[in-house]
């Protein structure tokens, strides 16, 4: 059920007539602010042909999209491997046993959480700059890695206990009573279980990931947006270039955020054919206004993509 | 550590940190109930605006945002949201862009915040709206809206936090506050670089600490009983 049918009633011939007219409305409001900013990018002379062809020339390609795009990528899959390792072992060490470590680990998530991304980038970036054995070429790359990776394996550490929190206690008294020992449990049962559940957001991370390796354009790793930059002042379009930079990530994250959703899709269906009786029940329970249950499912895993951090 | 806040001007940086934070939360807030709004209308060329303007704002980098509008709408098209007369001209005009770029991006995440606190609420609530006579506007104003705010203060809160932490990109702009302060403080007292880390990052522990007890605390106090 969507909210549309539960919000208001199915129109009859007056309210039509009166969507019909807001909707006109509104399509002009918006074709007006469009219309505005066409007008005001033709007085600056914004829409001159050559700004935007000038996209569309292999030079621009090989030398600054591609390259951009590529240390996007780079950047963004190296500190989505090592969060996801370091997310695990901080999982781990916030469940152990030992009273100590799961102290430390508390903290270190803790803190890392409440740290802008940028900070770190930032530290990482100036105190390998300071140091003599590190490689200059190399800084920004490690800056913009170690910030999103501490940040990140806290987000996930903190995913993958709450996915671990979420399975039936029966997993973890199964896993006992055959004579496993509670780390073992935890490593063979519970934390396989959760990763799998995880899975859909930890793809929506994904996405928070290549957002945030944008701030590598601060501290000078040749980014998309930095190479977007850089093409701008060749060519002299800076509204252009950054516009379709603009475009390109967001088809990057479009794509990842209708895999996460497909993702969490399948899941749904094969709870669903396992155990159907237990999810209905849940899912009666669950239906609000907004109706869709995976919304609220969703909106359970609290997770940066949903705040924008 | 003293010395060191005194002599960078740390909580300076701080108060515009707050400053940032709390103008472009509000504006974040107007803007994304009003693209909610849009969202749940019943018509579907709002609906579509709605969620356009979410899919769009979403998925580009805050960085690429903040930098537009000062390279695209101010070098570009010429929108000057600050008087040319004034002694901190520059001062304000990076200021006001970076508010205006952070209240754009977080709109479309309180939008999705009250769009979840929407969900909270039983059908019943608005079928019951519904079959006292109510209007669309006025379910909204009067029983789905003030329940879906109650309902989405944690995801409300969590966006207030995020929004704190990323003031830090309007350094990008050149506003003057804590991931500046922290650049100025390596460069000139590069043999404490950890204490500046530490002092930087600390400020952020104690801005965003209390937030989320607040929030946590609000949610339970405020939530609509059921």
């Amino acid at each position: 059920m969507s909210a549309q049918q539960v919000l208001f009633d199915v129109p009859g011939p007056k309210a039509r007539v009166r969507h019909r007219l807001i909707a006109v409305l509104g399509l002009l409001a918006i074709l007006a602010v469009l219309a505005f900013i066409l007008f005001r990018m033709d007085e600056k002379g914004q829409l001159a042909a050559d700004k935007w062809t000038s996209l569309f020339e292999a030079s621009a390609w090989t030398n600054y999209f591609l390259p951009g795009i590529w240390d996007l990528v780079r950047a963004a899959v190296v500190a989505i491997i090592l969060s996801m390792v370091l997310g695990l072992l901080l999982a781990m060490g916030r469940m152990s046993d030992l009273l100590p470590l799961r102290w430390a680990t508390t903290v270190f998530v803790e803190f890392f959480r409440a740290v802008p991304v940028l900070i770190m980038m930032i530290f990482t970036f100036f105190y390998l700059a300071n140091q003599e054995w590190s490689n200059d070429s190399w800084n920004p790359f490690i800056g913009v890695v170690v910030g999103l990776t501490l940040y990140n394996s806290s987000v996930l550490c903190e995913v993958i206990r709450s996915g671990v929190g979420s399975l039936p206690s029966g997993q973890r008294e199964a896993g006992l009573s055959i004579g496993l020992n509670p780390s073992q449990v935890r490593r063979s049962i519970l934390v396989p279980q959760a990763l799998t559940s995880m899975l859909p957001t930890i793809v929506s991370q994904i996405i928070v990931i290549v957002k945030d390796s944008a701030l590598g354009y601060i501290i000078l790793y040749p980014e998309l947006l930095t190479q977007a930059r850089n093409l701008s002042s060749s060519r002299g379009n800076v509204l252009q270039a950054y516009l379709f930079a603009a475009l390109i990530f967001i088809l990057i994250n479009y794509a990842l955020s209708k895999l996460a959703e497909a993702l969490e899709n399948r899941q749904r269906r094969k709870a669903a054919g396992a155990g159907k009786k237990a999810k209905q029940d849940q899912q009666d329970g669950e239906e609000g206004v907004g109706g869709s249950t995976d919304e609220s499912v969703q909106h359970n895993t609290q997770t940066s993509q949903a705040t924008g951090s | 550590m003293l010395e060191l806040i005194e002599e960078f001007n740390v909580l300076a940086a701080f108060w515009m940190t707050i400053k940032l934070a709390l103008l472009s939360g509000f504006f974040a807030l107007v803007i994304g109930t009003f693209v909610a709004i849009l969202r749940l209308s019943p018509v579907a060329i709002l609906s579509w605006a709605g969620a356009a303007y979410v899919t769009l704002i979403r998925n580009t980098p805050l960085t690429l945002i903040i930098l537009f509008t000062s390279l695209g709408l101010w070098g570009q098209l010429g929108f000057e949201p600050a008087s040319r007369d004034s002694p901190t001209f520059i001062v304000d005009l990076n200021f006001r862009l970076a508010v205006l770029g952070l209240s754009v991006y977080h709109a479309a995440f309180v939008c999705e915040a009250i769009r979840s606190g929407v969900n909270t609420i039983p059908l019943g609530q608005a079928e019951a709206s519904r079959s006292i006579g109510l209007t669309f506007a006025q379910g909204l104003r009067h029983v789905i809206l003030p329940q879906a705010f109650r309902g989405a203060i944690t995801p409300l809160g969590n966006v207030m936090i995020a929004l704190t932490k990323n003031t830090t990109v309007a350094v990008a702009i050149g506003v003057a506050e804590a991931a500046a302060a922290l650049r100025n403080m390596i460069e000139f007292r590069p043999d404490v670089i950890f204490l500046n880390f530490f002092v930087i990052a600390l400020g952020f522990v104690i801005l965003t600490l209390p937030l989320g007890l607040l929030t946590s605390y609000a949610s339970e106090k405020l939530v609509v009983k059921r």
